[in-house]
């Protein structure tokens, strides 16, 4: 299926490219910062530094 | 599992991780659909084929003052009930309100360029949506500049109290004042005056908006509450060195 979007097709498919590019982004940014905040949890209950609650579910 | 267990940050992110392959399989699903709709859709008899730019459009416009009414209510929580989640809730929904208002803008200006012969005016709704959009700004940065989560939650929820009277001038902006922006015509007391054949589409695609934020702001509250415990650590970590 072709879509035939006239002649101001230039318009439509910007619109959508821009639409993608800021949700893409969006789904970029927060994946990223969730990887960046485990590592960093990660790396503190390494270094043997908890919290109190998390202990208390352990136990 | 109910709505007051969630209060509970680690109860919550129980919930978020979940729930969340569900909204993202959802999400996907229903852009799929609404796409394949909005390319069937048949053109306008007065925009021709720029309908297709209303598909995201509108979906945008709707998202933009609902994220600020969530900060809202979001703000409401923070000052009235002190709800443990509901500053995490506000800081989650600025950036996700600032990108959709953002695309509100950007996407009518690409539609207003082949269909009123520019890119801007100066009017009523175009303005207000302007003044939003800055407004999420200006409550993205007043989170960067305190440090403290509480303090700068309490500032945040007193300007999302003020921003909050810019939603009504929006909506009925173009009822208020002579404007080149159209009357409202899916949301409006006589029902939608838009033919079938693209009022389906652009319902789908709301949808499927809607499920987008609702997943990208389960996301990001997840993000914040795992980065107030990073910081709560370090605090730990400050006072156990000094």
């Amino acid at each position: 299926m072709i879509l035939d979007l006239g002649p101001y097709a230039g318009f439509i498919v910007v619109a959508y490219a821009a639409a993608l590019a800021v949700v893409a982004a969006l789904i970029a940014w927060i994946v990223a910062d969730h990887r960046a905040q485990q590592r960093t949890l990660k790396d503190l209950e390494a270094r043997g530094i908890g919290r109190r609650s998390a202990a208390k579910e352990v136990a | 599992m109910t709505i007051i267990d969630l209060a509970n940050p680690s109860r919550f992110l129980a919930f978020t991780a979940r729930v969340l392959p569900w909204l993202v399989a959802a999400t996907v699903c229903a852009f799929a659909v609404g796409l394949y709709l909005a390319a069937l859709a048949p053109d306008d008899y007065q925009q021709g084929a720029t309908v297709k730019i209303m598909f995201i459009h509108v979906p945008n416009a709707w998202l933009a003052m609902f994220c600020w009414t969530v900060m809202t209510v979001a703000a409401l929580g923070t000052l009235v009930w002190r709800h443990p989640l509901a500053d995490v809730a506000a800081k989650a929904a600025a950036p996700l309100g600032a990108a959709f208002t953002f695309l509100c803008l950007l996407t009518g200006s690409l539609w207003g360029r082949p269909m009123w012969g520019t890119y801007w005016v100066w009017d009523g709704r175009l303005t207000s949506v302007l003044v939003l959009f800055l407004m999420y700004l200006g409550v993205l940065a007043l989170w960067r500049t305190v440090e403290d989560p509480s303090r700068a939650a309490r500032a945040v929820a007193i300007l999302t109290l003020v921003g909050a009277i810019n939603l009504p001038i929006i909506k009925f902006s173009v009822d208020w004042w002579a404007t080149l922006h159209q009357p409202a015509s899916v949301l409006r007391l006589g029902g939608p005056t838009i033919h079938r054949s693209i009022l389906v589409p652009l319902l789908v695609m709301g949808l499927a908006f809607m499920l987008l934020f609702l997943t990208l702001h389960l996301a990001a509250m997840r993000n914040e509450i795992l980065r107030r415990r990073v910081r709560t650590l370090r605090l730990m970590q400050a006072q156990a060195g000094a």
